[in-house]
């Protein structure tokens, strides 16, 4: 039984490496959502990017629902802080990326 | 006191709902508040055919979120559920049921850029599921990990929690939380009197993150859980390698999920880029009987095969298969469900 069960894992781990080697080095599909049609907005040398955080943090769950209102964006960066862990600095780069 | 003349008699965990409800009451004020809030969520119709049997639930998973001011969010979330389950005995029919509690209800006071400090009803920080995975509009498959109750308790606890981020570049993150809870038997805010913590180290270059969770149940037999979960979605390609494993005094287990959103063939929009097979592996071990700490009664092993479909307009197909190996009797689910995602504000903007 055990044996059975690793060889479908293994034989899993291996299907799933084989678009990874494909595409290796190619760039990453774009996530649906509003952030996709949005260009990355300016920020000084030492803030984060925005959109960087939010792919690395937030799109780690769920992609962000396409069109929101932007009246809530104050809700949704302060939401991801609490929820992700992330600092001021990363939700403040996310409410920017969200107004940009 | 002549209005409420059963107040005094309340006990804390109604006074905390009761707190919470009307600080979540002020969010509706529009002139109280700077910011509006959002109500976010899903709702989903939900099959499963457990060892031959088929049960049907219409579930709704609403989420409020509301910031006060410049350092207060109150959130919440709630389950709303109707099941249809074969009444069985060879009777025909269906025996209907219904479900409705607030899954968390909490006030976050963001105290200083690294620390938030967290008050009410809120999820226990143990492993990654109960936090991150849950929410219907979220996780891949309907069912939890075998090893969810360990640590997790009630899944909520109730009193006070610190989190937040201790350390943050460009190259790495980490976060922190540490709770203590009092023990509740009241019904919508149920809790073991209980203490724990966790910490993970994110690597966001390498989308690598590394966690370990200790929680302590401070009554009945007093017991510890521990946990580790390692979390892997490489940024070049859409795949997500999600895994834990945990202890208890009589139990352990671990389960692994792969998935891989198929978006690299024509685009995320596509026939096929809309896929996104699921694959997990799970395993518990029992040390010794234990009829209370919610894992199987023996040695038991899991796998389970997904395949969501991502619809336009936040829709996806759900399905899945798993078979169930135990020396108590090996048996099929299958599972299928249509959930939907909703995000919109309270109330109408400027």
């Amino acid at each position: 039984m055990m044996n059975t069960l690793r060889r479908i894992y293994i034989g899993s781990l291996l299907l799933a490496a084989i678009p990874m080697l494909s595409q290796t080095g190619t760039k990453a599909a774009p996530t649906s959502g509003q952030q996709q049609t949005k260009s990355n907005p300016v920020h000084g040398a030492q803030k984060p990017d925005g959109q960087q955080v939010f792919e690395q943090n937030c799109s780690r769950c769920h992609n962000s629902p396409p069109g929101f209102s932007p009246s809530i964006n104050v809700a949704v960066a302060r939401h991801m802080r609490v929820r992700a862990g992330l600092s001021k600095d990363d939700e403040q780069a996310i409410l920017r990326f969200l107004n940009p | 006191m002549r209005l409420l003349p059963n107040l005094r008699f309340f006990t804390i965990t109604r006074r905390i709902g009761l707190a919470l409800f009307s600080l979540g009451m002020l969010c509706f004020v529009p002139g109280l508040v700077a910011q509006i809030p959002l109500i976010s969520g899903g709702a989903g119709f939900l099959t499963n055919t457990n060892a031959g049997s088929t049960s049907y639930q219409l579930v709704a998973m609403p989420v409020l979120a509301a910031p006060i001011g410049e350092h207060l969010l109150v959130e919440a979330r709630g389950t709303l559920l109707e099941s249809f389950t074969p009444k069985g005995n060879g009777q025909e029919g269906y025996n209907t049921s219904h479900f409705l509690a607030w899954s968390y209800v909490q006030a976050d006071y963001l105290a200083t850029s690294h620390v938030t400090v967290v008050g009410g009803d809120f999820l226990i920080p143990f492993g990654t599921y109960n936090e991150r995975l849950i929410p219907i509009w979220i996780s891949n498959l309907q069912d939890a990990p075998l090893i969810f109750p360990i640590g997790t308790g009630t899944t909520t606890g109730l009193g006070g929690e610190v989190r937040g981020n201790a350390y943050s570049t460009g190259d790495v993150s980490v976060s922190y939380a540490a709770y203590v809870s009092a023990g509740s038997t009241n019904r919508q805010f149920s809790a073991f009197r209980s203490a724990g913590g966790q910490g993970s180290v994110y690597f966001p270059k390498a989308r690598l993150e590394i966690g370990a969770s200790y929680g302590r149940i401070r009554e009945g037999n007093h017991s510890n859980a521990v946990g580790m979960d390692v979390w892997w979605e490489p940024a070049k390609i859409p795949l997500k390698v999600r895994s834990e494993y945990a202890h208890q005094p009589h139990s352990q287990g671990y389960w692994i999920e792969t998935d891989y959103r198929l978006s690299q063939f024509h685009g995320p929009e596509s026939l096929i880029g809309r896929l996104e097979p699921v694959f997990r592996l799970q395993q518990t071990f029992r040390n010794a009987p234990d009829f209370t700490d919610g894992l199987p009664s023996a040695n038991t092993q899991r796998i389970d095969f997904g395949l969501d479909y991502h619809l336009p307009h936040e829709v996806r197909i759900n399905t899945s298969y798993a078979r169930q190996f135990s020396s108590t009797g090996n048996f099929n689910i299958w599972e299928t469900g249509v959930v939907y995602r909703f995000l919109f504000p309270t109330w109408k903007g400027k």
